[in-house]
């Protein structure tokens, strides 16, 4: 009993001290996602205007972006030369250290009567992989809601392009989209994700 | 179960102390009551980040930064104030987001440290002492190098590398100069702060000229052969203002070409360069000195005999004085180039060097990154960029093989505006990163 009441107190210690003096173990992943955060923000929540937030996205997600660009599958300015940098090992500790941040959100300047048209096209062909109006990053599925408008544009017009790889399913429904809802249709869904809190 | 009150919390924390001393909990007991005095000297892009990524992760450490100014003007992006593009107000930053984080902000400037008392000398005559102390001084100019130049004559004359008033100035000498005017620009030799600074500002003001005096020239005067990003900036020059035509916008004079600038005659503002003394009258003149670590290395001893302070690059402690660490420009932190972006990097790693050193734990593998952008014109951007990590054999910032470089020279068109938008990303959230 006196054992378990001192590894209790211990525990209250612990996390009080830790509130009164947050202390942040600079483990590798933190150290590697230091170096992001001139571009990506601050723990990889992005302040704009274009630069993707990279917070909260899951380990998978993060992982297959780095790798994609390292082999050159995926299209980038810049990204390309510097995940050629990491070694698995190390992109795994970033991407691990990056889906545990949390995502903080700077509002952008959205039309509402795009976002509205938007939601409807959510509704009908993105919906069912990117669930929550986006905000869940589900089998790679990416998070969508809240991200920079000009990030999202650009990945349309990539997906669009063939510079980067569309997953199967999302080609069909992106195909069936732009055929009934022409190029307009792309803009409104830019709107309706980047307009969420 | 005993239910626990406020009176017998703190017995049960005391026993919870014991115990930790003498079952040994090192990482919570130390990492949370180990505290320490940090000093930060300078609060440009190494010494803000610093002093927040120390408060960051471990806020019982006292941080307090000193700097003499109220406000801090990016030499990053103020290339585009020049053209207009962006206002001297969008590259000015406060402290008061780093008081947020807890850090002292003491508006003096330091001028002298004693390695051996570990005391700061202050300009209002008082002093702080330290556990450790990081000196972010950023760079001074070689004025003696350009005969008939001084501090005083940058005031009219301007080289406008640290941003500010300079900057200001500089813009309001472009748009009063007539249509056909001659800008007279001297990039000096390396290294110096932003190696590809000088040839994004001549395409910043190209930009300028081409909109609004397309008559006008640019003469830039080299005191090298090669410089930073030069296949890249040649050919965004060549596309957007005629380089290398009897019409170009931007002429470059190196070295071979009575490019080293060695006299100003501020009278009749010629600028007299190369083996033969060749005149270069400009209408506006812009001299960018060879450059120096900040004063306060000096002073303190903390130079080598190039006038960089070298370091060990794990932990960008110094090589001269224990527990003193110097970072961003004014550090000798090859292979990394003097970037605003290096110094943010290099800031978190000394950073991590000097918690875990107060916190008696081993420092994590450091890790290093570099990215710059330049501008060349409307929509047409380019970078480079640079991964790397620590050689311990070599005491170097080696970049890791295979990765990082320039932007690819056959880049499409929507890529290069794709490299605007992100330059300017790069500058608001590095910023952020820094200030708030």
């Amino acid at each position: 009993m006196q054992h378990k009441t001192v590894y209790a107190a211990l525990l209250m210690t612990g996390g009080l001290l830790f509130n009164s003096a947050p202390a942040w173990a600079i483990d590798a992943g933190a150290m590697l996602a230091n170096t992001c955060s001139g571009c990506h923000g601050t723990n990889g929540s992005s302040v704009g205007p274009a630069t993707p937030t990279i917070a909260g996205s899951s380990k998978d997600t993060l992982m297959e972006a780095m790798k994609a660009y390292a082999d050159g599958t995926r299209h980038s300015t810049i990204m390309n030369r510097i995940a050629k940098g990491y070694s698995a090992v190390q992109i795994e500790a970033m991407a691990d250290y990056f889906s545990k941040q949390t995502i903080v959100r700077t509002p952008q300047q959205t039309d509402a009567a795009l976002a509205k048209a938007g939601a409807k096209l959510h509704k009908d062909y993105c919906e069912k992989c990117h669930e929550d109006n986006g905000s869940k990053d589900e089998d790679g599925s990416s998070i969508l809601a809240g991200q920079w408008m000009p990030y999202l544009q650009y990945s349309f017009a990539d997906f669009k392009s063939g510079a980067r790889e569309t997953p199967k399913k999302m080609k069909t429904k992106l195909e069936e989209m732009l055929k009934k809802h022409g190029d307009a249709s792309v803009d409104q869904l830019t709107h309706f994700y980047a307009s969420q809190k | 179960m005993t239910q626990v009150t406020r009176r017998n919390f703190i017995k049960l924390a005391a026993a919870a102390g014991a115990a930790a001393g003498t079952v040994g909990f090192p990482h919570i007991a130390r990492a949370n009551t180990a505290g320490g005095k940090v000093v930060v000297i300078g609060g440009g892009a190494g010494g803000a980040t610093a002093a927040k990524y120390i408060k960051m992760m471990d806020a019982a450490i006292d941080v307090t930064l000193v700097e003499p100014n109220e406000h801090y003007y990016t030499c990053f992006m103020s290339n585009e104030v020049l053209s207009g593009d962006r206002t001297i107000d969008s590259i000015k930053f406060g402290y008061d987001g780093l008081a947020k984080h807890g850090v002292k902000v003491v508006k003096a400037s330091a001028d002298g440290i004693d390695p051996t008392a570990k005391t700061v000398a202050l300009s209002d005559g008082s002093s702080l002492s330290y556990d450790r102390l990081v000196v972010s001084p950023g760079i001074d100019f070689k004025w003696a190098a350009i005969e008939g130049y001084s501090a005083e004559l940058a005031e009219k004359i301007p080289h406008a590398w640290k941003a500010g008033p300079q900057t200001v100035l500089l813009r309001k000498q472009l748009e009063d100069m007539k249509d056909g005017g001659v800008v007279v620009i001297s990039a000096p030799a390396d290294p110096f702060r932003c190696p590809p600074g000088p040839y994004e500002r001549a395409s910043q003001i190209a930009s300028y000229l081409k909109k609004h005096k397309p008559k006008s020239k640019i003469i830039i005067l080299d005191a090298k052969e090669k410089f930073a990003k030069q296949g890249l900036f040649t050919a965004g020059w060549k596309e957007l203002y005629g380089f290398g035509t009897e019409n170009s916008l931007i002429d470059w004079h190196p070295v071979s070409q009575e490019g080293l600038v060695k006299r100003l005659d501020a009278a009749s503002m010629t600028v007299y360069a190369g083996e033969l003394d060749t005149a270069y009258k400009g209408d506006v003149v812009n001299l960018i000195p060879p450059q120096q670590a900040g004063k306060i290395a000096f002073t303190a001893g903390l130079t080598d005999e190039k006038g960089w302070c070298p370091v060990d690059k794990r932990t960008f402690e110094s090589k001269k004085h224990p527990a003193v660490y110097v970072i961003g420009d004014a550090s000798s932190a090859a292979q990394m180039p003097k970037s605003a972006y290096s110094a943010n990097s290099q800031a978190k790693v000394c950073a991590a060097a000097i918690v875990a050193a107060l916190q008696g734990k081993e420092m994590v593998e450091p890790a290093y990154v570099n990215t710059c952008y330049s501008i060349v014109g409307d929509d047409y951007g380019i970078s480079v960029a640079g991964v790397y990590r620590y050689d311990a054999a070599k005491n170097e910032i080696a970049s890791v093989e295979g990765s990082g470089g320039l932007s690819p020279a056959d880049a499409s068109a929507e890529d290069k505006k794709r490299e605007v938008l992100y330059a300017h990303s790069w500058f608001k959230n590095i910023t952020h990163d820094m200030f708030n």
